[in-house]
């Protein structure tokens, strides 16, 4: 009974404070908002870099040509041990039947494919393979360039290496500036929150002299805190579901896509719904412990 | 034991200065004790260290069987829950009426509002000021402040009431009327009072037991009513 007596009391004073305290309760909303629109901005952009960077990486294949009289068995048997390797994900088997009709069909090669008689088949057995990790893509690599009739393996060498290095830098650089923000957010909040409640040391004082535990004192000072971060998330929240819904359909009608088909905006469905209960915990949590932090200073002696 | 009982107390704040040395202080259960002193003699660091608001540097305190001095800082509001203090600046919340005030302790100790009610109002009747319960610091005189600060000290039947300079703030007539009150409480109520003050006409009149501090150090303790003014302080 007691306890949920000091609770109710401490919701209803964290409340009255907050109204009591109007302007320095603003300031505090205000610093929440900026930051945390901040803090947006730059998970989206980090979720679509990651998103963009992971897609071309997808996008990545290595193609394989069979030596030109290797036989059936022989590709079969390449094809089953292609298998066996643990960072291949998906296999796809083009046998040079297949390639001449191709060639055949398209209008721009038929003549010249058709000068060639039934038998006559300059094309090779290929495999184009998708593959898990394209950091481990020089040892998948040499593993196949040992196996049997295997006559050329192409996929992009040193570019791609180069793309995955340059890739993590980009992620690491977003991963380090959401850090950085967040680490703003919660240095601007603490001392916004800090300076609402220097205001009221006298207050706490007069709490502590007539015999308020410490925890009694500081409890509606938590609740006001996460009232403040509750209240300062709001806002970013719709900005973060609303900004980028209208960002992202305003975008995926655009052309720039033909040029490149991975670079374009993420789905906000999952993205939005993630991105604003970061905002919301991270509000609530950073005014607290701002709040706790600030009391704390006013509860020694 | 004594009810408050000071051993060889020392007091050296960080600055380096002694505010108290060598004090050796007993004071019984329902006594009413004067401590006085010149401004800086250290008789609000004496009333300080019996709320545990300063620690002794050396010594020992002990107040109604607490050893003050051990008490760590997260334990303190036990030992301030058995005494009402009266400060000179009343110390009220200027955002809460009389009533809370006076309520606001029993509130934060998790009484219920039942509970609460007829010891408000039983504090208030005590000092005289029933018809102003819902209004605020503020609207109140000097002297009116000062018996919401005491209706606070008293609501919870505190065991010691320490005062310091209760009167320091209001003008003589004012002041006869808050010891009046004081008085009545250690009479009725049989609370111990310990009061710092620097006002020589009231100790001179009320004849209780005065000890006086004198640059941090025990210059004398007279027994009920043998205290002279021109023994000047």
């Amino acid at each position: 009974m007691r306890v949920f007596r000091i609770l109710g009391r401490s919701f209803t004073n964290a409340f009255k404070s907050l109204i009591r305290n109007f302007s320095l309760t603003m300031a505090s909303i205000i610093c929440t908002i900026i930051t945390l629109v901040l803090v947006s901005i730059g998970l989206l952009l980090s979720y679509n870099v990651k998103d963009i960077t992971e897609n071309i990486e997808k996008e990545l294949t290595i193609v394989i040509f069979m030596e030109k009289d290797t036989k059936k068995e022989d590709v079969q048997k390449t094809r089953e041990d292609l298998e066996k390797i643990d960072n291949v994900e998906n296999i796809i088997y083009r046998s040079k039947e297949d390639i001449k009709n191709e060639f055949k069909n398209d209008e721009k090669w038929a003549s010249i494919v058709n000068t060639l008689s039934e038998t006559d088949n300059p094309f090779q057995d290929s495999f184009e393979l998708v593959i898990k990790d394209v950091r481990d893509i020089n040892e998948t690599v040499t593993t196949i360039k040992n196996m049997e009739h295997i006559e050329m393996v192409k996929y992009g060498e040193s570019s791609v290496n180069e793309l995955v290095s340059i890739f993590d830098g980009i992620k690491i650089g977003t991963i380090v500036l959401v850090g950085g923000l967040v680490l703003v957010t919660v240095v601007l909040i603490t001392n916004t929150i800090k300076i609402t409640i220097f205001s009221r040391k006298r207050e706490i004082d007069i709490m502590r002299l007539v015999g308020t535990s410490n925890t009694v004192i500081r409890l509606p000072y938590l609740i006001e805190g996460a009232l403040i971060g509750i209240l300062g998330s709001i806002l970013p929240i719709l900005f973060t579901i609303f900004g980028y819904t209208m960002l992202y359909e305003k975008f995926t009608g655009l052309t720039v896509s033909n040029i490149i088909g991975v670079i374009k905006l993420a789905s906000p469905d999952g993205i939005v719904y993630n991105a604003s209960l970061f905002l919301l915990l991270l509000g609530t949590v950073v005014g607290m412990f701002a709040s706790g932090l600030a009391v704390r200073k006013h509860l020694t002696v | 034991m004594e009810f408050i009982e000071l051993k060889d107390v020392y007091k050296v704040y960080k600055n380096g200065v002694t505010a108290l040395a060598s004090i050796n202080l007993k004071i019984k259960k329902k006594d009413f004790v004067f401590i006085i002193g010149n401004t800086a003699s250290g008789k609000s660091t004496l009333i300080k260290l019996l709320y545990r608001e300063e620690k002794p540097t050396k010594g020992s305190v002990s107040v109604g069987g607490i050893n003050v001095a051990k008490l760590r800082n997260s334990r303190i509001y036990k030992l301030r829950r058995k005494i009402g203090i009266v400060f000179q600046d009343y110390k009220l919340l200027p955002k809460l009426t009389v009533y809370e005030n006076v309520a606001y302790p029993l509130e934060s100790y998790g009484l219920s509002g039942a509970e609460i009610r007829p010891k408000v109002l039983a504090a208030l009747e005590q000092v005289g000021l029933s018809h102003k319960t819902r209004s605020f610091p503020s609207e109140l005189s000097g002297g009116e402040q000062q018996r919401v600060c005491i209706a606070r000290a008293i609501a919870n039947s505190p065991k010691l009431l320490l005062c310091d300079e209760p009167t320091g703030n209001l003008d003589p007539k004012t002041s006869k009327e808050i010891m009046d009150v004081i008085e009545k409480i250690n009479k009725e109520l049989g609370t111990t009072v310990v009061m710092a003050t620097h006002d020589k006409d009231i100790v001179n009149r009320m004849k209780k037991r005065v000890i006086v501090i004198k640059d941090g150090l025990l210059d004398g303790d007279y027994l009920k009513g043998s205290y002279k003014v021109d023994e000047s302080v």
